[in-house]
């Protein structure tokens, strides 16, 4: 591949940020980050088979102060690539393409993932039962 | 004198080489998958902190959450490489890097399905 001295299109920072394009960069970011939450599913489900202490320890350490902080992120980060995801199944049918229907739909999808990962983990307090 | 066609020589060229339709394709069916499957997970987790080996146990051979968690396992990881080849044809241009990164990702994430499935399997079955 010659590449020489052509023309390049323009980097990312030369553009206004916008909801559509943020929103874009988001959706990778978060499906990179919950792929670390397929690895801690694998870790948890694997650890039970190594006997009690081993998944007494898992269960130690995603019930953590800092175990609780990262599963509330990977919390945010599932809602948000689930409802974003559903957006990309409209434009996928040719749904939501016009500019205002781009932004209610992208406010729709960040507030979504806010408010589910508090109703989560609301959830499971309420039934954690002194756990 | 040139004999193939103007398409025929660009044809297999791009980064991927097996068909772009059908990684598109997948990533959607994997994705549809995942959004009752991940709504399930959340609601069957969500009231599993801090439990005991015995309930997680008793959970997993319950009717239907072996096969629902083994279902989601596949379409996590395949879901996940799936996106995770597409970052890496994106940002990552260095010939050697870029095709052992790729089939680092597709050799790591089938290994780690087929560990989560033995597990699965190990647990529902009480060993």
């Amino acid at each position: 591949m010659a590449s020489g001295n052509r023309p390049l299109s323009p980097h990312l920072q030369v553009y206004r940020p916008q909801i559509t394009s943020m929103m874009s960069i988001l959706h990778r970011l978060t499906g990179v980050a919950l792929i670390a939450v397929a690895v801690l599913l694998t870790y948890w489900i694997a650890a039970a088979t190594y006997g009690p202490e081993a998944f007494g320890r898992a269960q130690g350490v995603l019930g953590s102060w800092f175990g609780r902080l990262v599963l509330f992120g990977m919390s945010v980060s599932l809602f948000y690539h689930l409802g974003n995801g559903i957006r990309h199944m409209a434009w996928d049918i040719g749904w939501g393409y016009e500019l205002p229907k781009l932004v209610a739909t992208g406010w729709a999808v960040i507030v979504f993932s806010i408010v589910m990962a508090f109703v989560t983990f609301g959830a499971g307090y309420a039934l954690r039962g002194g756990a | 004198m040139e004999l193939r066609s103007p398409l025929g020589r660009v044809r297999g060229l791009g980064p991927t080489k097996e068909g772009g339709t059908g990684h598109w394709w997948m990533q959607r069916m994997t994705a549809i998958a995942l959004v009752p499957l991940t709504i399930w997970f959340v609601v069957s987790t969500v009231s599993m902190v801090g439990v005991d080996l015995a309930y997680f146990r008793e959970w997993i051979s319950g009717p239907g959450n072996a096969v629902l968690l083994i279902l989601l396992t596949i379409a996590v990881y395949h879901h996940g490489q799936l996106g995770l080849q597409v970052v890496i044809e994106d940002y990552i241009h260095h010939e050697w890097v870029h095709f052992t990164a790729i089939i680092s990702v597709k050799l790591g994430a089938f290994s780690m399905a087929v560990y989560t499935i033995y597990s699965i399997t190990l647990l529902a079955f009480g060993s």
